[in-house]
């Protein structure tokens, strides 16, 4: 156990060197005057200016050198005060924004977090639900249905299912709006008198006692969560449903039932919990899929989390910036599937001991 | 008490003994990968799929005669506008400007004289029946092309990693682990960021990307597939009898590691056109009016709150993208089944 911890924990840095080699290699492709956004707020605003700063933050130098400053950010010689280097999280300015990229990623990302809490318990219970049944009633019609409705879920494009869903409950109905607060909310949430205990607004509401605030807040993310989940439900259901049927067969599922339990406790009691080993990594998966942004659904929803950020910057060609979500997203990622290895190992004595 | 003679003659153990005629196709794909063809063309769901991908190919083929373009020197693909007005156009209104030529299927199928919008128009005026129907083209050019190009990157990736073996093998492959660390669609949104400005708005851009963040998988399916073929007796053999490491490699190894990343990347093209449909979709991608689902599907989110006056931006270029990547997704799941060890013999 501990040598697989140590073996994985050894790969972190190796993965964390190769995204900001990748990064970096993307962001050689700029000019040197674009690059500048990495160091300084301010588009130069003549070509003696551009040259001082391509000399001062190097940006003429061999990429080496640059890949270093870039890492660690150049000091002004006078003031001492650091500017770029993004191992203290200073990935640049974003231009189209007209704000550090770090704060942007800090405004947004407590947002994708919201999302992703609210959407775990409906995609996985629902998707293993539906698998479960499945396998039990193997080629029924419970089967059949439940592959058809796989087929047709992975078939439907997120922003296709997102659109046609926004069309019905927002446009044709009038239920649920896309965004994230109603505009007199979101005023009371950037007032004074509202404290922002954890920044997910769900759970400040409730902290303040704002019920209503609460409420709204989860009205608007019931079609994000409502696509999220059904995108996800078709994999769910496929990985449960097989591995379900192949613990089904098995010698031990035949001795319970030799030994007379009711077939609800042979599935629920000693199939299942068998059965649950791949669903568990897939479902960790999936919640660090959804972490890192979820970019076709909030933009469809115009979610303002770090998904539609970045893709709101990539359309603005604003590269800097979306480079800077890039690596911040590969960051929450690695970390992310390193705890997901790790609890996997822990449940399935079979990858430790490997 | 009569005698029985052998007579020579096998007709009682030519009777038992089933015999199957081997056709030349069987011979020629090998009994295992014959096993598999078959077995696609015996599922209902590989049917559908098949037949739905059918359709498809013929919309595209027949494109000039469905929808014919409005002047001959045109480029096709770029959609007929009629007029510059910002609000959608309802289904059946009539073309005022740039009126394409009335196809000949037209008159007796609707049975009117005039040419109109058969889906309405996008804002700006795009005619929706002109993007679906030339859209397939675009589907199938992007989807086949960065199929192919992923398939060649990956089959020489993953050949090389597989036949080196060692710490070169563990080198590259980290390098894939780094490579599919983001998400691919928002990796491939970078680098199409990136390169749209060098290269300017068009298919190219968008295609690199998706090229360049595609491959991984099919160099970690041929890897796996040549360790094991490598381990084989006949390889063995051909050690033995000295035949060099390179033909080793590339008559005897190869083609017969090869198959299951054939397949899965022919299967593969639903999911690149739903990649290339999501990048257009967030805004990158062609120029405004080329014909490419995606686009329509973006426009849809200008009108978000009169969507259900203006479904028909959304309904109809999205069923084509949802039947295009079904007629794929039944295949692949037909595939699936007959590829699975454990339903071997069972067909």
């Amino acid at each position: 156990m501990t040598t697989f911890i140590i073996r994985r924990l050894l790969l972190v840095p190796v993965l964390l060197f190769g995204v900001t080699v990748i990064i970096f290699l993307m962001l050689q492709l700029l000019s040197p005057i674009e690059r500048t956004a990495l160091y300084v707020r301010d588009f130069p605003k003549n070509e003696k200016a551009v040259d001082g700063i391509i000399k001062r933050y190097g940006l003429d130098k061999p990429f080496y050198e640059q890949y270093w400053r870039w890492l660690v950010g150049v000091n002004d010689p006078i003031t001492g005060v650091r500017s770029g280097g993004i191992v203290y999280g200073d990935f640049g300015y974003s231009r189209t924004s007209s704000q550090p990229v770090n704060e942007l990623i800090a405004n947004r990302f407590p947002n994708t977090v919201d999302l992703t809490i609210w959407t775990i318990a409906p995609m996985i219970l629902v998707g293993i639900w539906l698998g479960v049944q499945s396998a039990v009633h193997h080629n029924g019609f419970f089967d059949q249905a439940a592959r058809m409705f796989s087929i047709i879920g992975t078939s439907f494009p997120t922003f296709v299912f997102g659109l046609l869903v926004l069309m019905f409950f927002y446009a044709n109905l009038g239920w649920f709006s896309p965004g994230r607060l109603s505009d007199d909310f979101n005023a009371v949430v950037s007032s004074a008198e509202f404290t922002r205990y954890t920044q997910l607004v769900t759970f400040d509401a409730l902290l303040n006692g704002r019920f209503d605030i609460f409420l709204d807040a989860i009205s608007h993310m019931v079609l994000p969560i409502l696509t999220l989940s059904y995108i996800n439900w078709a994999t769910f259901l496929r990985v449960t449903r097989s591995s379900m049927l192949e613990t089904l067969r098995m010698e031990y599922v035949t001795t319970a039932r030799a030994k007379g339990l009711s077939e609800n406790d042979v599935i629920y009691k000693h199939a299942q919990p068998n059965a649950m080993i791949p669903v568990i990594t897939l479902a960790g998966f999936s919640v660090v899929g959804l972490l890192g942004g979820v970019t076709i659904t909030e933009t469809v929803f115009n979610y303002p989390g770090i998904g539609s950020a970045a893709a709101r910057a990539a359309v603005n060609l604003d590269v800097v910036t979306v480079l800077g979500f890039a690596i911040f997203i590969g960051f929450i990622l690695i970390i992310a599937n390193l705890i997901v290895d790790i609890l996997y190992a822990v449940v399935d004595p079979r990858v430790r001991l490997s | 008490m009569t005698e029985q003679i052998p007579s020579g003659d096998n007709s009682l153990l030519t009777a038992t003994l089933s015999t199957r005629k081997i056709g030349w196709f069987e011979k020629f794909v090998g009994p295992e990968n014959y096993r598999i063809l078959l077995g696609l063309l015996k599922t209902p769901a590989s049917i559908i799929g098949l037949s739905l991908i059918m359709i498809y190919v013929l919309i595209g083929l027949l494109a000039p005669v469905i929808a014919p373009p409005v002047k001959p020197d045109k480029d096709p693909y770029m959609i007929p506008r009629d007029g510059f007005s910002a609000d959608p156009k309802p289904m059946g209104t009539e073309w005022r400007r740039n009126k394409p030529p009335v196809p000949f299927w037209y008159t007796p199928l609707t049975g009117k004289e005039e040419w109109v919008h058969l889906m309405g128009t996008s804002e700006g005026q795009y005619d929706i029946f002109y993007y679906v129907i030339w859209g397939v083209r675009t589907a199938f050019y992007t989807g086949l092309l960065v199929t192919v190009a992923t398939l060649i990157l990956g089959v020489i990736y993953g050949s090389i990693s597989a036949y080196y073996g060692g710490w070169v093998d563990n080198l590259m492959m980290r390098l894939i682990e780094v490579l599919m660390i983001l998400p691919s669609l928002l990796a491939a949104l970078i680098l199409a960021a990136v390169l749209t400005p060098r290269i300017g708005k068009s298919l190219i851009p968008v295609m690199t990307a998706l090229i360049a963040f595609g491959w991984m998988g099919y160099a970690r399916i041929i890897r796996g597939d040549i360790l094991s073929v490598k381990e084989r007796d006949y390889i063995m053999a051909a050690r033995v009898v000295g035949v060099k490491d390179s033909r080793i490699l590339f008559r005897h190894i190869i083609p017969n590691a090869i198959f299951p990343t054939l397949v899965l990347a022919s299967l593969a093209i639903g999911d690149v056109v739903l990649g290339f449909a999501a990048l257009s979709f967030l805004g990158i991608g062609t120029e405004t009016g080329y014909a490419d689902w995606g686009q329509v599907l973006s426009f849809a989110r200008n009108w978000i709150t009169a969507l259900d006056q203006y479904w028909y931006i959304v309904v109809w270029p999205g069923l084509a993208l949802v039947f295009f990547v079904m007629g794929w997704n039944l295949l692949g799941d037909a595939l699936r089944d007959v590829l699975d060890p454990r339903m071997r013999g069972r067909s």
